[in-house]
């Protein structure tokens, strides 16, 4: 048995159309049978409500007198993207404020105008024949405005990796703050609710399609950019009317040392017009396997901790390593489920129909990674291979000559086997000639705990590790611990004045 | 209950540098649970945990003493309810699982928890949770 969309939306018309949430669906395919529940669900809704930071808008302000044609934009303090005609701007949600407030950003502008408050528009302009004016600073509403177009190029991933932190300093990362030795896990995304695991072919969502977004009726453009069906993270690019959003469904957020944020929440109704169509939305998060990924490591390709399901990161703790971890979403789920509900009700009541893709977006596309024209230096290329080192049981007058002698102030320092075991520099001889007499050898005055550095890491992870730990040099070591060179803040200096080739 | 203790120490004779919690388990028999402390050269900051009956006679002696005595019972951490959206970003950042989801995946505060360490406060991604004064 097949449904046509006209047998849908003339049940929508009729306002005897019978929609469920995506939440429900399971349940129902339970107990109807997947024949049952294909004769008895017209119309699955789902919902998502969380930290989407490809959003934004366009405005367009309208003339003013003497005309300009803006060149920069700022709203807010924050700045738009002006390259486009006259009076037009793009606003973007992750826009750091031009002041100094880490906590307000093009998020807070879109928030903060569909709220109803006045945003001050500051424009520059170098003045033309046609534009004269050359500079202009007024307030705005939202309804001031000839057009406010959310055009969101990234929005409602299929899934989102989890992110814990298996290294031993607190991140601040777009997923929050992850506390050292895997202290946590934060993940994102409604899972079952979440719109397109509920359509994973992209057999009914596509270019066309009207949905919920922010409040209001909106519609899908096509796949968003990096879309990555094809490994499991589609996304959508998205469009609809800011003058008619809510703020409860559009909510500006700070992540802590990352930047700012807009939370969106957006829906899509899913006609159940086949067999195939009930089985994909009967989906359970239980089905829905993301990974946990080490964000500590600063690299493209984090290392995966463990495979896991939605259900198990909604459980509220994971086992990683042998400890029950606690889980934070960083989505509302509460929220998912008003934008799922609410976009049930406007189909119950008649108020939006559905469409099928007039473009659809393909299911197998993947991603790929940026082709890296300037390559990005490794420690290896920089790193001083005659790195004077010296041995814990040495005496520490030994350890002042090598320094002398190696012009240096690191000296590393190996065990009988030659392995790394700590770190003595100028100021720790120093310090024990000082406190006279009371340490002899170096093991006793060595730093134990090593910042260090390996060959193949790159040199901006490196100079991070300088600079947050307050050193001047890092040990390079290869896989077995053995000291295979030296890399001081002076070598970095070789990345300047053309010493170091691309 | 949770006491928050505030205290001097730039004279000697200031209770900052006194034993002054150990005297008075010694003298009380209470048994006190330092959670926090965060003492400088001049001033200090310290939070106790002591049984619910014996929290005015703790807090009578350690007035005494010249300490300034805060008690922490209830909201210690507030909710602004109209920042807040439910999203669960301070339940795992908390060491004392202050924060937990009720069946509708709301946001649950169990306040006598808090030891107000204020990780919360900073991972809040909207801003909705502060510290009471």
């Amino acid at each position: 048995m097949e449904k046509s969309l006209e047998v849908i939306n003339t049940r929508i018309r009729d306002g005897n159309a019978r929609v469920v949430t995506a939440e429900e669906m399971p349940a129902i395919v339970d107990e109807l049978g997947e024949e049952g529940a294909l004769e008895e669900v017209d119309v699955v809704t789902t919902g998502t409500f969380g930290a989407m930071c490809s959003s934004g808008a366009f405005f367009n302000f309208g003339h003013a007198d003497p005309p300009i044609r803006m060149e920069r934009v700022w709203l807010n303090d924050v700045e738009a993207y002006a390259g486009i005609a006259a009076v037009d701007a793009y606003l973007g949600a992750t826009q750091a404020s031009a002041g100094n407030s880490e906590y307000y950003g093009g998020a807070h502008v879109l928030e903060d105008l569909v709220a109803g408050k006045a945003v001050e528009l500051r424009a520059t302009s170098h003045g033309t024949d046609c534009y004269p004016r050359r500079a202009i600073t007024t307030e705005v509403l939202l309804e001031d405005l000839n057009q406010a177009i959310m055009v969101n190029p990234r929005n409602a991933f299929q899934r989102y990796n989890a992110a814990a932190n298996a290294g031993d300093r607190q991140l601040y990362t777009y997923m929050g703050t992850l506390l050292p030795r895997c202290g946590n896990i934060t993940y994102s995304g409604a899972g079952t609710l979440s719109p397109l695991p509920n359509d994973p072919a992209f057999r009914v969502i596509g270019g066309g399609v009207p949905i919920f977004l922010g409040g209001t009726q909106g519609m899908i453009i096509g796949e968003g950019t990096q879309h990555s069906a094809g490994s499991g993270f589609g996304n959508l690019m998205v469009t609809g009317d800011m003058k008619q959003m809510r703020q409860e469904f559009l909510r500006a957020a700070v992540m802590p040392g990352y930047g700012t944020t807009l939370y969106v929440g957006v829906g899509v109704p899913i006609p159940v017009l086949d067999l195939s169509i009930v089985r994909s939305t009967a989906v359970r998060d239980e089905d829905i396997l993301t990974e946990i990924i080490d964000y500590g490591i600063p690299r493209r390709d984090r290392p995966s901790l463990k495979k896991v399901s939605y259900a198990e990161l909604k459980s509220g703790s994971v086992e990683l390593e042998g400890d029950r971890v606690k889980t934070s979403p960083l989505s509302s789920y509460r929220k998912a489920r008003e934008v799922a509900a609410e976009l049930k009700r406007w189909i119950e009541a008649g108020s939006m129909e559905l469409a099928l893709p007039t473009r659809s977006i393909n299911a197998e596309r993947r991603a790929q990674s940026m082709r890296e024209t300037a390559r990005a230096p490794r420690v290896r290329e920089l790193m001083n291979t005659k790195a004077v080192s010296i041995t814990e049981d040495e005496k520490i007058k030994t350890a002042a000559r090598k320094l002398l002698k190696g012009e240096t102030n690191h000296l590393p320092v190996l065990d009988r086997n030659g392995m790394l075991v700590g770190i003595v520099t100028t100021f720790d001889v120093s310090k024990a000639v000082v406190h006279d007499g009371k340490n002899n050898l170096v093991r006793d005055i060595m730093t134990k705990n090593v910042i260090k550095t390996h060959p193949e890491e790159p040199v901006d992870i490196a100079a991070q590790k300088l600079e947050r730990n307050n050193i001047s040099a890092l040990p390079v070591v290869d896989k077995e611990n053995r000291v295979v060179g030296i890399l001081s803040a002076i070598d970095l200096g070789k990345l300047f004045g053309g010493r170091w080739q691309r | 209950m949770k006491l928050l203790l505030t205290f001097s120490r730039k004279r000697e004779s200031d209770p900052g540098r006194q034993p002054v919690i150990a005297r008075i388990v010694k003298e009380t028999g209470v048994l006190i649970n330092v959670e926090k402390a965060n003492i400088d050269s001049t001033a200090g900051e310290v939070l106790i945990d002591v049984p619910d009956q014996d929290a005015d006679l703790i807090r009578r002696r350690m007035e005494e003493t010249g300490i300034s005595v805060r008690s922490l019972e209830r909201n210690a951490i507030v909710r602004d309810e109209e920042e807040c959206i439910d999203c669960g970003a301070c339940i795992s950042v908390c060491p004392q699982n202050v924060f937990s989801f009720d069946a509708d995946w709301r946001i649950q505060v169990r306040q006598g928890a808090c030891v107000l360490c204020g990780k919360c406060i900073r991972a809040c991604p909207h801003q909705a949770l502060s510290q009471q004064q």
